[in-house]
């Protein structure tokens, strides 16, 4: 088997390559605005009609809040109270913390050059930012690239089923020859972990290096939300192809095209076991056939689209509508061994998805009380279109960008804005961070260096701020195993979450003290940091000299500098 | 006064109101309480409790899941008999030890009134203890060390894993440990950086400062009383490879250190919508997993036994009927476990009715009988000496009056 971990060097000079690009775009953009002079009065208009309805419906979104459907929701509003805006000398810092996975002094001299806004209109438009050759090749990876059905014949069981075949009845006593057994066993596990390492080096890689940092934060987003875990059978062949093919386009995209993607993927129909929800009562399809494996209905799926994906646990659904969508989801499943060679291209074979309608319910339905015509695979689509349009799913959905991006608890003045951008855009989520990230609210001070950061965040916060050269991705994987947040394996549909109650603990503030020491040290095998020197650490991490921080680092050896910012109470946070 | 003594306080002016011979610590002393102590497991993902307490003398059992049901006693993997009516799955067969010498109970057609569906929500209620209340800022078992007496120790509560979950999440600091790294050496055991660290998050009195405390003092404790078991485990003892692992570490933590007074570990892959299987199969494998762990605690608490009462529970049971691809989908009403030396066992609480869909919830998941926070209230009433006001601070919305499971601790 080849090895995954291939040896790479690549630096945070990549970013290096993508200056120029970037510049120049960020030039003729600034030529069109200009030339957008002359509207600005009917845009400020349009402005203030927005906020004066934001703050009505912001009034009925307080009234809501007890019982509002955000995950973990918290009335007690740390954010109430007039917004003070953050001071301009913390305006960079406090972006890129929030919309990069963390600053390096290359990205705050950069930033502070260009301002804040053309920035944000920049990482916007991840298309316009060039990538460097060092990180599209872990793009080009097969766990990233061939179908589910590619991957599962030359990855999964059957690609030794010649080797399995030859060794029925072979071993001694007449039975299957166990030590073939063992062996292909292996192999398989070698398998997996040879996909996996592809897809976590393409994910971290880019996480660290690419110039297109919020498209990485969105997808890391996004698949969180659609959550599908390795550790579900088939699942650990699909999640990279899932990710690279069903989330990462739509990150910044059209929400409901995201959902549709997620919808006919192999990883999330095996996932949440929608590719066994079958018609009851179903015919058998050869007399006397009894199927144990499609013989009726599951709601997993149905109940999950409208739970996490969608409405929102309160949104307005009951188990009748459960029972409908799983209806409405009948026979939409994943393409077979036996109809493979009949696959059309596009889609299907892109995403290993089929539609079998010997399985599905061609009966009507009724989905939060409108009529779903029963005729097949177009059910689903209306279906994802009620679904997508429902202003609970608006809400929902800003409610969790606005927790990601903000506070774990939330202004519900901007979760508003958000929703009415997402209602009025079609749910546009590139207008939606428009928004956000344009708000007053997201500019608060109290917002800033406020959030305790995930397991995730902090790792590749510490890596980009030193600059280090990552040789091997295993023991950072391993360190986000440590601190209960593995990637690709977060077993249960709702996702990992973003607030500090769920990821401050002591025992994990330890952990990450212990990985910070060996980091700073340059004892991390996994990772070499190299010219980076504590004043730097300072300026990422936000830490003046006349802080308790920057005195205890003042008075501290030199070596032991960088290793105490990196574990500091500063640094946990951003 | 801080919170902890206003909440004290509080329960010995309530008590002292109704006069001598109501129960509680506040009054007695501590001293009925060395020692006693509260494990919780909670199985994540909705254990298919019909599947594990098998109503078998019940036809409509067999009716609702004819490729899952498990098979009478005395039939190939069929359910180990309790009472002629109930049996055990043959998973938990490491426990029969327990049930025969009457220190295992279970409570059936239990859980939550809150009849939400959704994992997530229905493990949030089950862990703040107020079902249908979204916005509590503690878990029920943090709210258990708030009324117990102080031990002074760090280990007061014990969370097993890397991140703490809602029922321990409040005014207690509670200890996080992953059995990975437990009794390894950190880079905070070197003094220099330990005294660098320790002056930069002093004195902040925030939550980060609290945590970087309590890890320092527990991992202190751990790493003393680890090592000696890192040194049993070379010579064979998997370590925390498996709930079996989990079990032997926590039953060591709490003989060594008898301050210990609660913990919680969690366990997943529950949420068995596709062949799960019946005597044998998916969720067998996990239960027999989870019975070894639990029979390893029991054993490695030695004499603590009688003074520790373990309860296994779930966000809530699964639909009577098998669906279409042999599992089960979301229910309501389950079985919660309850196992110490000094439990009224041998014995099934609550009541299951007949299977018959009419009597069935939304007719199709078994309706609950008993409130789950009843099983709890009756434990801490017994086992902990709660009077009326520590219960009140326990579930403030509950008011506890069920004495049906008065009996499942000895008095």
């Amino acid at each position: 088997m080849p090895k995954v971990f291939t040896q790479i060097v690549v630096s945070l000079t990549v970013c290096g390559f993508v200056l120029s690009p970037a510049l120049s775009w960020a030039a003729t953009n600034q030529a069109k605005t200009d030339q957008a002079g002359p509207k600005q009065s009917a845009k400020a208009r349009e402005t203030r009609a927005a906020s004066l309805s934001a703050k009505r419906a912001a009034r009925q979104a307080a009234k809501q809040a007890a019982r509002q459907s955000g995950p973990g929701t918290n009335v007690k509003n740390a954010s109430s109270g007039p917004i003070v805006p953050a001071a301009e000398e913390l305006k960079v810092l406090h972006l890129l913390n929030r919309i990069t996975y963390g600053p390096t002094t290359a990205d705050i001299e950069r930033v502070e050059a260009m301002g804040v806004d053309k920035y944000i209109d920049e990482q916007l438009e991840p298309q316009s930012i060039q990538l460097p050759e060092a990180i599209v090749k872990y793009t080009n990876a097969p766990a990233l690239k061939e179908s589910p059905a590619n991957l599962f014949l030359s990855y999964g069981r059957d690609a030794f089923g010649e080797m399995a075949k030859a060794a029925r009845k072979k071993g001694p006593g007449g039975g299957t020859d166990v030590a073939v057994k063992k062996e292909i066993q292996q192999l398989l596990r070698d398998n997996y972990q040879e996909l996996y390492g592809q897809t976590t080096d393409a994910r971290l890689m880019r996480a660290l290096y690419s110039p297109r940092q919020l498209e990485e934060v969105m997808t890391e987003f996004w698949f969180n939300h659609f959550n599908v875990s390795i550790d579900k059978g088939l699942d650990h062949l699909w999640v990279g192809s899932y990710e690279e093919n069903a989330i990462r386009p739509y990150a910044l995209g059209k929400f409901r095209d995201l959902l549709g993607a997620t919808a006919h993927h192999a990883a999330m129909l095996f996932y949440l076991d929608n590719w066994q929800n079958t018609a009851p009562n179903r015919a058998p399809l050869r007399p006397g056939q009894k199927n144990k494996k499609f013989a009726g209905l599951n709601e997993n799926y149905a109940r999950e689209l409208m739970e996490l994906h969608t409405l929102g646990v309160d949104g307005g659904y009951k188990q009748a509508d459960v029972i409908e969508l799983a209806r409405v989801l009948t026979g939409h499943g994943i393409v077979s061994k036996r109809s493979i060679a009949q696959q059309p291209a596009g889609m299907q074979s892109k995403f290993g998805y089929s539609f079998d309608p010997n399985r599905h319910d061609f009966g009507d339905k009724v989905l939060l009380g409108r009529t779903i015509k029963g005729r097949g695979v177009e059910e689903l689509e209306e279906a994802l279109d009620e679904l997508s349009k429902h202003p609970s799913t608006a809400r929902f959905i800003s409610f969790k960008l606005a927790q990601y991006f903000t506070a774990d608890e939330p202004s519900p003045v901007l979760v508003s804005k958000l929703a009415s951008t997402f209602s009025r855009t079609d749910g546009d989520i590139k207008e939606v961070m428009r928004t956000l990230l344009k708000s007053p609210e997201f500019w608060d001070s109290r917002n800033v260096n406020a959030k305790f950061k995930s397991p995730y965040r902090y790792l590749l916060s510490s890596l980009r701020a030193s600059h280090a050269t990552v040789s091997n991705t295993k023991p950072l994987l391993g360190f986000l195993k440590l601190q209960g947040m593995p990637l690709y394996q977060c077993q249960t549909p709702d996702g990992y979450k973003n607030t500090e109650k769920a990821w401050l603990s002591s025992g994990g503030l330890l952990q990450r003290i212990t990985f910070a020491t060996a980091l700073g040290a340059n004892r991390n095998p996994a990772a070499r940091i190299s010219s980076v020197s504590t004043d730097e650490i300072m300026k990422v991490a936000g830490v003046k000299p006349t802080d308790k921080t920057g005195q205890v680092v003042a008075s501290s050896p030199r070596s032991l500098q960088i290793s105490l910012l990196f574990g500091s109470p500063e640094f946990m946070k951003y | 006064m801080n919170r902890r003594d206003f909440l004290k306080a509080g329960a010995m002016f309530s008590m002292s109101l109704m006069g001598i011979g109501l129960p509680g610590w506040a009054y007695g002393g501590t001293k009925s309480l060395e020692g006693k102590k509260l494990i919780v497991v909670f199985l994540r993902g909705a254990m298919d409790g019909l599947n594990v307490i098998v109503p078998y003398g019940d036809p409509r059992y067999y009716q609702n899941r004819p490729t899952i049901a498990i098979p009478p006693p005395g039939q190939k993997d069929g359910v180990l008999d309790l009472d002629s009516y109930f049996g055990m799955a043959p998973a938990l067969e490491p426990l029969m030890p327990y049930w025969k010498d009457k220190s295992l109970a279970f409570v059936h057609a239990c859980g939550s009134p809150e009849a939400t569906r959704s994992h997530f929500d229905a493990q949030d209620y089950m862990e703040s203890g107020r079902p249908g209340v979204k916005v509590v800022n503690s878990g029920w078992l943090n709210r258990i060390l708030t009324q117990l007496p102080e031990t002074n120790s760090p280990l007061r509560g014990i969370n097993v894993g890397a991140t703490l979950p809602r029922i321990l999440q409040g005014p207690v600091d509670v200890a996080s440990y992953t059995p990975q790294t437990a009794g390894k050496r950190s880079a905070l055991d070197m003094p220099v950086v330990a005294e660098a660290f320790g002056k930069m998050y002093s004195g902040r009195n925030d939550a980060l400062s609290r945590a970087f405390e309590e890890g320092l003092k527990a991992n202190e404790m751990l790493t003393e009383k680890l090592s000696k078991e890192a040194v049993a485990a070379d010579k064979g003892a998997p370590l925390a490879k498996s709930f079996k692992g989990f079990g032997q570490q926590l039953g060591k933590i709490f003989i060594d250190d008898p301050k210990v007074q609660v913990a919680f570990v969690a366990l997943g892959g529950f949420d068995t919508h596709v062949n799960q299987g019946a005597g044998k199969g998916q969720l067998a494998n996990q239960l027999t997993g989870l019975s070894n762990g639990l029979a390893d605690l029991a054993a490695g608490l030695g004499d603590d036994f009688k003074n520790t009462v373990i309860v296994v529970m779930s966000e809530f049971g699964r639909t009577v009927k098998e669906n279409g691809n042999g599992g089960t989908d979301h229910g309501h009403g389950n079985v919660m476990w309850v196992l110490g030396g000094n439990v009224g066992g041998g014995k099934i609480y609550g009541r299951l009715d007949e299977l018959s869909e009419e009597k069935l919830y939304e007719r199709r998941d078994v309706p609950v009988t008993t409130d789950f926070r009843t099983v709890i209230s009756s434990i801490a009433q017994a086992h902990l000496n709660f009077g009326p006001s520590s219960l009140n601070n326990l579930f403030p919305d509950f008011g506890q009056n069920d004495k049906s499971l008065s009996g499942i601790i000895r008095s």
